[in-house]
């Protein structure tokens, strides 16, 4: 990755009446926009016909986050245009012309704020020096508004009219961004530029991809730390519709000209594994978890004072432990990938995150150069990390060179819940020492986590406000595969911190809401060490949510609390909970978001409270077991979805700041677990430390 | 043997095992990608047609029980995407990743077909057999009682 670049901008003309504008998505530094010196390294396009169409080719996968509608948002604002318009396509993997065409961590728009801005307003002063230059006034005696320049004399051009000389001019130097009072297209409610595609059922996802000559297939893959020993295809060979059965690196592929057809075929399948070491079970991890506690081989994640000495001096000592399961990320499609590698040409098609990752491994993996690998975007129907995990192509890819025919392999969801890249499973171990006068004066965190590399989130809060700290991580190597899962790491390290303080709060004898301000005001005056966080916006969404929420202001309702960092975002949440014959339902969640400016409502509104219901459903019911390598349950029967029937309402609030805009895939995940937890133990007394809750 | 469905109003002859789920007929077999595999156990919904205008779970519905019946999927609902679901759904913005959509709006559309005015726990109710993973539903209620109000003018 280029750490400078200033060739931010590139204006090529490509034929008279069209205007495209090539410009930098990933590298724009500070004000500086030249013009740059040859063609090449742009990250996407925008392009402007005679008539006025407006093109944008979105480089980011879409995958259910809103960035195909929220990006083009932001350059149609600057531009100065309406939004219908505005055209916005879907574009391939182009290695020579975008950077960054990932979708992940919550950090498409957070990267590409100020290049979209720039994209748009340097666009719209090249429209107006056009017009200046035709109507012989001064540049700044005009105006734009909807696509047209309006003149000194009451003159008015179409932006299209204008694509043909604006191609000429020389792109600005600078350029000025509207103020955000003057905004008419950020902040409001856009609605999905797919959306019509969508209801009307055109395909659009992978497992919808269909090219000529393609045939099906399915892989049926080993237990973890598995190795096929044998398999037994003769049968599943002669049943109807099946071309080959294949078999690579421990997995056997069936492939045939239907998917009915494979599912049957499969069922003849025989396979016979064995393991060097023993396959691991529920039963292991747990040996795990316990060894890992005892561990004096845990690596120090962080350090301030003598934690030692200050939880032996407390006068209050509170300890617990939480517990997480694996879980699987679950997508309404499955994973599934097209591939066909021919001779000096290799097409790879579908859904994933990270669409250049996948072409560099198939390229390593068939030894044939990157440039000879297309890879085509399809919308995704869901990722929540999943999609981050590129072994899908890889063997799509492989398969397809070694059956020299285009395939779609497509995973059944017993395929894609059993198959891996979980959500690692953590225990966490927690020690809070309390002083004289009530104050948290020692916090002690260990993370064990299965293929979990740092479980802890050592400089986020409550970290810098208290003086002795200890945070120590253990990572186990389990056989069982993971990765990152929505808000990963702290979709459970922030339901277990926010569980933990609750308790805290209650044994200092203090409001869980004032002792965490007081925590921030200890913070904003001295803060011990380094921290990744702002207090004063951790402390606005506390406020805001406690006004929002009535907090201890609702008689018969009872109220938990939580707020959670992360992703650049602030998301404070109050859960309500009611009673109703003698059971606890969560009836209410009320959240404040500081995400900085918020670019799409109507999307942004989509990601928070998605974000609550999959916190709290996946923080009630998800598990998968493990029984000698295999995960149960491996469907939607046993492994338990939230429904629509069993969702709170949700009141949703940003806070109004003007801030560039941060990650909103994620933040309002990680405080749901706690809020509901906290709620929970406020109407029956009982604390939850292991999810699933039920 | 040969099996004629009803698709869309339009015939259609396949010959393929009778015994093929209709969800994969027509994925496979007649081109009509729309209607969406999510878990083939009839547990999530994303499969939802309508057959005689009941909404059904196609994957686990063999084409031969299927006879004579009338099959409509989501492309055939209103390929304009003019019908008051559809346009309640686009109205207010309810896709996140959209994938289990065509089964939701199906499943909503036969819902409002034999009761167009429902209450909100009907909704509620109505609708709580289909997975939404994004977590859509409160904006897929919303767009149900969108649609029922579109119906009344």
């Amino acid at each position: 990755m280029k750490t400078t670049r200033r060739n931010f901008i590139q204006q090529t003309a490509l034929f008279t009446s069209v205007f495209t504008l090539g410009f930098d998505w990933f590298e724009s530094k500070g004000a500086s926009m030249a013009i740059a010196a040859e063609p090449g390294r742009f990250n996407a396009f925008l392009s402007i016909d005679a008539l006025g169409k407006i093109r944008l080719y979105s480089p980011n996968p879409e995958i259910g986050q809103g960035i195909k509608t929220a990006f083009p948002v932001v350059v149609a604002e600057e531009l100065d245009v309406e939004w219908k318009q505005v055209e916005v396509l879907q574009a391939n993997l182009d290695t020579q012309n975008f950077e960054r065409q990932l979708t992940g961590g919550s950090g498409a728009l957070k990267h590409s704020w100020d290049r979209l801005r720039k994209a748009g307003a340097t666009v719209r002063q090249m429209m107006v020096q056009a017009a200046a230059n035709q109507w012989k006034v001064d540049a700044s005696t005009c105006k734009t508004s909807k696509g047209f320049v309006l003149g000194p004399a009451g003159q008015k051009a179409s932006y299209g009219s204008l694509a043909a000389e604006a191609s000429k001019v020389p792109v600005p130097t600078t350029v000025t961004f509207k103020d955000r009072k003057d905004y008419k297209i950020i902040g409001t409610r856009v609605r999905g530029v797919d959306n019509r595609a969508i209801v009307t059922g055109k395909p659009v996802f992978g497992l919808d991809i269909r090219k000529p000559g393609m045939v099906f297939a399915q892989i049926v893959r080993p237990p973890f730390g598995a190795t096929l020993k044998s398999f037994s295809a003769d049968d599943v060979k002669k049943m109807p519709g099946i071309l080959d059965v294949v078999s690579f690196k421990n997995k056997v592929a069936i492939v045939g000209t239907s998917t009915y057809e494979i599912m049957q075929a499969r069922q003849q399948l025989t396979c016979s594994y064995g393991s060097d070491a023993p396959l691991e079970s529920n039963s292991t991890h747990q040996e795990w978890f316990d060894a890992g506690m005892k561990s004096d081989k845990a690596t120090v994640q962080r350090k301030d004072g003598d934690f030692a000495k200050a939880i032996a001096e407390s006068v209050k000592v509170i300890e617990a432990t939480y517990e997480c399961p694996f879980i699987s990320h679950s997508p309404m499609e499955p994973m599934n990938f097209f591939a066909d590698v021919k001779p000096g040409a290799v097409i790879l098609a579908g859904p994933t995150q990270v669409p250049q990752p996948a072409q560099k491994a198939v390229a390593a993996l068939l030894g044939v150069p990157e440039n000879t690998i297309q890879v085509e975007l399809s919308k995704m129907g869901g990722g929540f990390g999943r999609r981050l995990n590129n072994d899908f192509a890889l063997e799509a890819a492989e398969l397809s060179s070694i059956i020299k025919k285009p395939v779609l392999v497509m995973w059944t969801r017993e395929d894609d819940m059993g198959g891996g890249v979980y959500r690692p499973a953590v225990r966490y171990h927690f020690k809070a020492g309390i002083d004289a006068n009530g104050n948290i004066s020692a916090f002690y965190l260990r993370g064990v986590g299965l293929n979990a590399g740092n479980s802890t989130r050592q400089d986020n809060f409550p970290v810098g406000a208290i003086d002795h700290v200890l945070i120590e991580s253990v990572d186990q190597k389990s056989a069982v595969s993971t990765g990152p899962w929505r808000a990963p790491i702290t979709n459970f390290l922030g339901f277990a911190e926010q569980a933990f303080l609750d308790e805290v709060a209650e044994a200092a004898g203090k409001d869980p809401i004032k002792m965490r301000l007081d925590l921030l005001d200890r913070v904003k005056s001295k803060p011990v060490g380094k921290i990744t966080y702002e207090p004063e916006r951790f402390e606005e969404v506390i406020k805001q949510v406690a006004e929002k929420s009535k907090w201890n202001k609702k008689p018969g309702i009872f109220q938990g609390f939580s707020v959670y960092y992360s992703h650049l975002s602030y998301v404070a949440q109050v859960a309500d909970v009611v009673i109703t014959n003698g059971k606890s339902r969560v009836s209410h969640v009320t959240t404040v978001t500081d995400c900085g400016e918020v670019v799409n409502l109507s999307g942004a509104e989509n990601q928070v409270k998605g974000a609550i219901i999959d916190g709290m459903g996946h923080a009630m019911f998800a598990k998968l077991n493990l029984q000698a390598g295999v995960t149960s349950p491996t469907n939607f029967n046993a492994y338990r979805m939230i429904r629509g029937n069993e969702i709170p309402t949700i009141d949703v609030h940003f806070v109004d700041n003007g801030i560039a805009p941060t990650g909103l895939g994620e933040p309002a995940l990680p405080p749901t677990g706690g809020s509901i937890a906290n709620a929970i133990y406020a109407a029956s007394k009982k604390r939850f430390y292991k999810q699933p809750f039920y | 043997m040969a099996i004629t469905l009803t698709i869309n109003r339009k015939k259609v002859s396949l010959d393929i095992d009778s015994n093929t789920p209709l969800l994969w007929a027509l994925r496979d077999h007649v081109g009509l990608l729309g209607t969406k595999y999510g878990c083939g156990i009839a547990q999530c919904g994303a499969c939802t047609v309508w057959v005689n205008g009941e909404p059904m779970r196609s994957c686990v519905l063999p084409i031969s029980a299927v006879g004579n019946a009338q099959i409509t999927t989501i492309e055939g609902l209103d390929p304009a995407g003019n019908h008051p679901v559809q346009a309640a759904w686009d109205e207010l913005d309810v896709a996140q990743c959209g994938y289990c959509q065509a089964g939701q709006i199906m499943t909503a559309a036969a819902l409002l077909k034999k009761n167009p005015h429902p209450s909100k726990q009907e909704i509620v109710d109505g609708m709580a057999g289909n997975i939404c993973r994004c977590g859509t539903y409160h904006r897929i209620q919303e767009a149900v009682q969108l649609a029922s109000k579109k119906i009344k003018k």
